[in-house]
C-alpha cells in the first residue's frame, strides 16, 4: 500500500468519519432548512471546511457535530444573505439562532431529539413519487453514502446519468413539497413497502446482474443489507422489515457458492453447501425470528376476547418478504439439498401467490411441486403458465419448461425450450450454461 | 469488508470471577447500540478469562493440551466484534469511538477478513469501463423485472 503520506493518511481518515457522518449531519440539516439540496450542499462545504482544518486541528472529539455545526452556521449566514429577498429565510435564520442560543452546548441542538432524522432521510430518498432507479441512486447517495462515481459504477451507467437522476429526484421533491416526516397511520405501510422495494433492487442489482458478465456485484450487496440493517433498528416494529432483512441475509449467505472457478452460475442444489456463510444464515434465521414475534404479538394484542366470533383463526398475515425469507430459509436449514422441505416450499409459494399473485411466483411454485410431486404434476402447470403473454420475454420460463421436460425424457423438446431460454437472457454467463444444457439434450437417455 | 476487531486482554479482565464495571458496562452498551443502528455488526461476543481455556500445542505429530490462565495478558483476546464496513479507516474511526474497554492501558486489534475477492481477482478499471459502455449499448433493465 501507498499509505504512508500522512496528508493521504489524513484525507481517507476523514473520508471515513465522513462516511459514518454524513447521513446524520444531512438529515439534521434537512430538518433545519427544509430544503434536501441546499442540506447536501451546506454538508458538502462543511466537509471541504473539515479538509482544510483537520488536519492542522486534528479530528474533532465529535466530528459529526463539528460537520453540522459547522454546515448550520453556514446556512444561517446564506439565509441573512437572502434574507431581503425572501422572508421565509429570515425566520428561518433566526429559528436556527434562537435554537442556537437556547441551548448553550451546540451538541445536543444539532442532535436529533426523538431520532426521527434518519427516518426522514430514508422516506424521503424513497417517496414514491420518485422513479425506483431515482429512488436507489438517491438511497445510495444520501444514506449509503456512495458518491456518484461509486454509484455510477455499482449499477454500470454513465456518471453523468447518475448525477442527473439525483438532481432531478432532488428537484422533484422541492417542486411537490415532499415533506420531511415520517409518515404515520395507514400511510406508513404504503411508504415502508416503497422503501424495501428500493433497498431490494440494490441488492438484486448486486445479486444477479441484469445485464454484462459478472453475476454478482458484492458490495453492492452489502450496501444494501447495510441499509437494511440501518432500516430494522429505525422501525424494529415492522415485520416485512425484519423480513426482507432476513432474506438478504440468507441469499447472501451464498454469494460464495453461486459462482464456479471460471464464473460460471451455479444452481442452488448443486452449490456446496460448505461455501454458504453461516453466520449470515444465522443472522437470517434470527430476523425471521424477530419478524414472527412482532406478527404474534400483534395478533394475540388486536385480539380482545369479544372478537372471537369475528376471526375464526386469528393467524398472522405474513409479508411477501418475510414468505420468501422462509423460502429461503427451507433452503438454508437443509444440510443436503435431499433434507429440503418441498412440502413446506410449496405452501409457502402458495401463500406467497395468493398475497402477490404473479406469473413469476406461478413459475417459482411450479419448480417447488416439481421436487415435492416429480417433474410431469409441475409441467402442467408450467404449460398452463407458457400461455400468459406476461412471460413471453422470460428466460426463465422456458429454462423451467426445458428442465422438466428433460426430467420427464423428453429431450428434443428440452433442446428446443434450452434454446429459447438462451436466446432471451441478457447474461452471458446464464447464457453459455443454457448452452451447454442444450447441447447435453443430444445425447438420449440409456 | 469485514473486520474482525479484537479487544485484548489486561491483567485485570483475566482474573477470575472479574467483571466489568457496571459504567463501563453501560458505556459498552451505548457503544454497541451506535454501532448496531449504523448497520456495522455482524457479530460480537467477551471471552472468559484464559483460566477457563486451554491450548492444544502442535509439535510435528504430537498434541499437548496447555490449560490455562496464560500469563502475557497483553497477547490474550478478551472479547471481539465481527464488522461490515466500506473501509480499515472506517473500522478505525469506529474503534477511536469505543470507551476505554478496560481501567489499565489496553489495546483493540483490527484485523481484516478474507473475502471472495481475495480469492478471485477483482475488476480492473479498464474491465469496468468497458462494461459501463456495453450496458450503456442495452435496453432499459428495469423494465422486465
Amino acid at each position: 500500500m501507498t499509505a504512508t503520506d500522512p496528508h493521504q493518511v489524513f484525507h481517507r481518515t476523514i473520508e471515513a468519519v465522513w462516511r459514518i457522518e454524513r447521513a446524520r449531519v444531512i438529515a439534521g440539516l434537512t430538518r433545519l432548512t427544509r430544503d434536501l439540496d441546499l442540506a447536501e450542499d451546506l454538508a458538502q462545504e462543511a466537509l471541504v471546511a473539515a479538509l482544510e482544518q483537520w488536519p492542522r486541528t486534528g479530528v474533532p472529539e465529535n466530528p459529526g457535530a463539528w460537520l453540522t455545526a459547522t454546515a448550520k452556521r453556514r446556512a444561517i449566514d446564506l439565509f441573512r444573505r437572502n434574507a431581503v429577498a425572501e422572508r421565509k429565510h429570515e425566520e428561518l435564520a433566526r429559528e436556527l439562532e434562537a435554537l442556537e442560543q437556547t441551548s448553550p452546548d451546540l451538541n445536543s441542538t444539532l442532535d436529533d431529539p426523538i431520532g426521527d432524522d434518519l427516518l426522514r432521510l430514508v422516506f424521503i430518498s424513497c417517496h414514491p413519487i420518485l422513479s425506483t432507479e431515482s429512488r436507489a441512486a438517491l438511497s445510495l447517495r444520501l444514506l449509503g453514502g456512495l458518491t456518484t462515481a461509486e454509484i455510477a459504477r455499482a449499477f454500470l451507467t454513465p456518471e453523468p446519468t447518475i448525477a442527473q437522476r439525483i438532481v432531478r429526484a432532488k428537484r422533484t421533491l422541492a417542486e411537490k413539497h415532499i415533506p420531511f416526516e415520517v409518515p404515520r397511520g395507514p400511510e406508513l405501510a404504503a411508504r415502508i413497502s416503497s422503501v424495501l422495494e428500493v433497498i431490494y433492487l440494490i441488492f438484486n442489482e448486486g445479486y444477479s446482474a441484469t445485464a454484462g458478465d459478472d453475476l454478482i456485484r458484492p458490495t453492492l450487496c452489502e450496501d444494501a443489507l447495510r441499509l437494511g440493517r440501518i432500516l430494522a433498528e429505525l422501525t424494529p416494529q415492522e415485520s416485512e422489515v425484519h423480513g426482507l432483512v432476513a432474506l438478504m441475509e440468507i441469499q447472501a449467505s451464498r454469494t460464495r457458492a453461486r459462482i464456479g472457478p471460471s464464473g460460471e452460475p451455479i444452481l442452488l442444489l448443486d452449490q456446496n453447501r460448505a461455501h454458504w456463510d453461516l453466520l449470515l444464515i444465522r443472522r437470517g434465521l434470527a430476523a425471521i425470528d424477530r419478524a414472527t414475534n412482532i406478527l404474534n404479538t400483534n395478533s394475540t394484542t388486536n385480539k380482545s376476547p369479544t372478537d372471537i366470533s369475528s376471526a375464526p383463526k386469528n393467524t398472522p398475515t405474513r409479508g411477501p418478504y418475510l414468505l420468501q425469507a422462509e423460502i429461503a430459509a427451507c433452503h438454508a436449514r437443509a444440510h443436503t439439498p435431499e433434507a429440503t422441505d418441498w412440502a413446506r416450499i410449496v405452501s409457502l409459494y402458495t401463500e406467497l401467490a395468493h398475497l402477490t399473485p404473479s406469473p413469476v411466483i406461478e413459475l417459482n411454485r411450479a419448480v417447488a411441486v416439481s421436487m415435492a410431486n416429480g417433474p410431469q404434476a409441475a409441467l402442467d402447470l408450467v404449460e398452463a403458465l407458457a400461455t400468459d403473454p406476461s412471460l413471453d420475454r422470460y428466460h426463465l420460463l422456458p429454462s423451467v419448461r426445458a428442465d422438466l421436460l428433460y426430467k420427464l425424457g423428453r429431450h428434443h423438446e428440452a433442446r428446443t425450450q434450452f434454446e429459447l431460454a438462451a436466446s432471451l437472457t441478457q447474461n452471458t454467463r446464464e447464457r453459455v450454461l443454457l448452452l451447454t444444457r442444450a447441447a447435453s439434450c443430444q445425447t438420449p437417455p440409456r | 469488508m469485514r473486520f474482525m476487531v479484537i479487544v485484548k486482554s489486561t491483567p485485570e479482565s483475566e482474573k477470575e470471577g472479574a467483571l466489568p464495571d457496571p459504567e463501563l458496562l453501560a458505556e459498552m452498551g451505548k457503544f454497541n447500540e451506535e454501532l448496531i443502528k449504523a448497520g456495522v455488526v455482524l457479530a460480537m461476543d467477551g471471552l472468559h478469562p484464559s483460566s477457563k481455556g486451554a491450548r492444544v500445542k502442535f509439535s510435528g505429530t504430537h498434541r499437548t493440551v496447555v490449560d490455562g490462565p496464560f500469563t502475557e495478558a497483553k497477547e490474550l483476546i478478551a472479547g471481539f466484534w465481527l464488522w461490515q464496513v466500506k473501509s480499515l479507516e472506517e473500522a478505525i474511526e469506529w474503534v477511536k469511538r469505543c470507551p476505554h474497554p478496560h481501567d489499565s492501558n489496553s489495546e483493540v486489534e483490527i484485523r481484516q477478513v478474507f473475502e471472495m475477492e481475495d480469492f478471485a481477482p477483482i475488476l480492473s478499471e479498464e474491465q469496468i469501463q468497458h462494461k459501463v459502455a456495453k450496458r450503456a449499448e442495452l435496453p432499459n433493465q428495469t423494465a422486465n423485472k
